[in-house]
């Protein structure tokens, strides 16, 4: 039996989604769209609900209720981890998750969009395009120099950008980016706000951050959330005013 | 890149020894007379014919375990089921030459009075038909098990243990009589194979060249896996399960793809095993025998291929002298040849011996030792 979606024009649409652990109610009721070419930081205290949601987008986490919709027809409650995946939803954890042993290029290579079946994956031949798109890539993540390392020999922040650079390599519509800062020195960080400025001029980004110069270097609307739902929503300055936010989060 | 070619460096040494083996060793003892100091004794056909086999099987573990992260403790059951099909043709090759001179039905079955063979009997007596189902039979079990395991995602340890029993499982079944496997005496007393004495110095010949070759193409099919963009995705399954995921790769089919061409090359080792032991029983099934078997790839080198051949190989040699020797002492040695490999090889005989060799070869700059063990220059630093 199928119902029927809501009708939405955002590229991501939650609706009244609730998740329950054990009566734990991670996300409660939260509602959230993010339009196409959209960029939204979220922000919230540690267990409001950051992380869950990130888990119900990608599909490792079924909601107890409510629905998420992608680009106004997929209903990713529906789908696996691998499915949302290729309709182009991307993830970076929140620790660099990389191939330590696959070299930078290989990192890169296996992320690129590309047939997924297991029979396609091994006839597979390494193709021109191919080579330029990673050398495109690696250009815009400035690994360049390092294509022919292991991943594992590279700095922390090093590892933060191949991970956003095999994001980009699977072309997502939407990325999802999970505490892109932490670990970085201040430049690292003021680089980083640029280059997801510039992913965020073709794609939807959602960036969860606690570091608030960040939020700010971003410059773009932001969600509180707190107990699993959107506690304030709008420009920093706007949110970071809200008595609740500031109760609840910012401190006094 | 070195590590994206199927021949790499040590595959192609290994590859021409199997081969020169599989010509030479049947030659020398066939053709030399036995007074010779090159000439390879009868008793010694069959026995260096197991170890390759053995090789073949650890190959077939370490191409699930080395590249996918699937450690199998019950990788013995591929390999008994491969060689059961084989006996069961075996038997029905016998005919009238036994005990009860039975045309139809073999010895165990006339004594446990049976009137007629059993259907999955039905068959066997067929080479290529048996062959088939050496082939089938593990290969249709893992998928089964496989497809559960994995879509389930069990993973690590628990996987580890779900193997164990399903191969403990199918020991207590293969012990029953009414199986209609032979029970706890499983299948013997071979006569022929294809039309030719098993026991006579010419089958045994072939036989072992028959073995080499299996391990060398066997070989040759998991480095072709390995070196393919699905063998990095398997590396990538290995390290970060959840990250491959998240990239869109369905994790459970590309496990439940190396898990049934493993078992299969596990059932082609043990159906070549068969015939030069002359006998096939439950015993295959025991634990301990799928323990030893990730042994011998933990001491070669997991993750090298060649080294878990080489691992099984060198092995089983130490174990056929260690038992001539000190019979009592050797389940102790293979536990302490297993805790110091653990220790203080942890990458097994060959993984340290090329990154030995390939530090010397190349000393002055600080290099990378690649899966193949060959240095690479890093690239220059920003």
């Amino acid at each position: 039996m199928t119902t029927s979606l809501p009708v939405t024009t955002a590229l991501l649409y939650l609706n009244g989604v609730s998740v329950v652990f054990d009566g734990f109610r991670a996300l409660n009721n939260l509602s959230l769209a993010i339009g196409r070419a959209e960029m939204r930081a979220i922000i919230g205290p540690n267990g409001a609900g950051k992380t869950t949601m990130m888990d119900v987008i990608t599909g490792k986490t079924r909601p107890s209720e409510g629905d998420a919709i992608f680009a106004g027809r997929h209903d990713l409650t529906r789908l696996d981890e691998a499915s949302i995946a290729q309709l182009g939803i991307g993830r970076k954890f929140q620790t660099p998750t990389v191939f330590e042993m696959h070299t930078v290029e290989d990192n890169i290579r296996l992320s690129l969009k590309a047939d997924r079946r297991t029979l396609p994956t091994l006839f597979a031949r390494k193709t021109a395009a191919e080579r330029e798109r990673i050398d495109a890539l690696l250009e815009r993540v400035r690994l360049k120099d390092q294509r022919r390392r292991p991943a594992s020999e590279l700095s922390h922040g090093q590892k933060q950008w191949l991970e956003i650079g095999m994001l980009l390599a699977q072309e997502p519509q939407l990325l999802l980016v999970d505490e892109p800062a932490a670990g970085m020195t201040d430049q690292e960080t003021a680089d980083t706000a640029d280059l997801l400025r510039e992913i965020a001029e073709t794609r939807a980004v959602v960036v969860v951050e606690h570091d608030m110069t960040f939020v700010r270097d971003l410059g773009v609307k932001v969600t509180c959330l707190h107990e699993g739902s959107v506690l304030a929503e709008g420009p920093l300055d706007q949110v970071s005013a809200d008595e609740r936010v500031v109760e609840v989060y910012l401190g006094r | 890149m070195t590590s994206d070619r199927v021949f790499n460096r040590t595959t192609i040494v290994f590859l021409a020894i199997v081969l020169a083996a599989a010509l030479l060793v049947p030659a020398s003892n066939l053709l030399l007379p036995p007074g010779s100091p090159l000439h390879v004794p009868d008793y010694m056909m069959p026995l260096l014919g197991k170890y390759l086999c053995y090789a073949l099987l650890a190959v077939s573990v370490d191409l699930i375990w080395g590249y996918a992260g699937i450690l199998s403790l019950g990788h013995g059951a591929f390999f008994a089921l491969g060689g059961y099909a084989m006996g069961m043709y075996l038997m029905r090759q016998i005919g009238t030459r036994g005990v009860y001179a039975n045309p139809v039905l073999p010895d165990f079955m006339v004594f446990l009075n049976w009137k007629e063979l059993p259907w999955y009997w039905w068959g066997f007596d067929h080479f290529p038909f048996a062959a088939l189902m050496v082939v089938l039979a593990p290969g249709l079990l893992a998928f089964v098990f496989g497809w559960l395991a994995f879509r389930s995602r069990v993973t690590g340890v628990y996987l580890s243990i779900i193997t164990q029993a399903m191969t403990y499982a199918l020991l207590l079944a293969f012990f029953r009589n009414d199986m209609g496997f032979g029970g706890n005496n499983g299948l013997t007393d071979f006569k022929d194979i294809l039309g030719f004495p098993v026991q006579a110095p010419g089958t045994r010949a072939a036989l072992f060249a028959a073995s080499a070759l299996a391990l060398a193409l066997g070989l040759l099919a998991c480095r072709a896996i390995v070196t393919s963009k699905l063998g990095k995705v398997l590396v990538a399954i290995r390290d970060a399960e959840s990250r491959t995921r998240f990239i869109g790769y369905r994790v459970e089919h590309y496990k439940l793809f190396v898990w049934v061409v493993s078992a299969v090359l596990a059932g082609i080792a043990g159906a070549l095993y068969v015939p030069q032991v002359g006998i096939i029983n439950p015993s295959e099934f025991a634990p301990a025998n799928s323990i030893e078997t990730v042994i011998w790839v933990a001491v070669g080198g997991r993750g090298t291929l060649v080294g878990a051949a080489l691992g099984a190989l060198t092995v089983n040699a130490g174990k056929t002298w260690f038992t001539g020797v000190l019979p009592e002492l050797w389940l102790f040695a293979l536990g302490a040849l297993f805790v110091v490999v653990t220790l203080f090889l942890p990458k097994g005989i060959l993984g340290t011996f090329l990154e030995a060799w390939g530090f010397r070869r190349k000393r002055p700059a600080p290099e990378i030792i690649d899966e193949d063990g060959v240095a690479s220059k890093p690239a220059a630093a920003e």
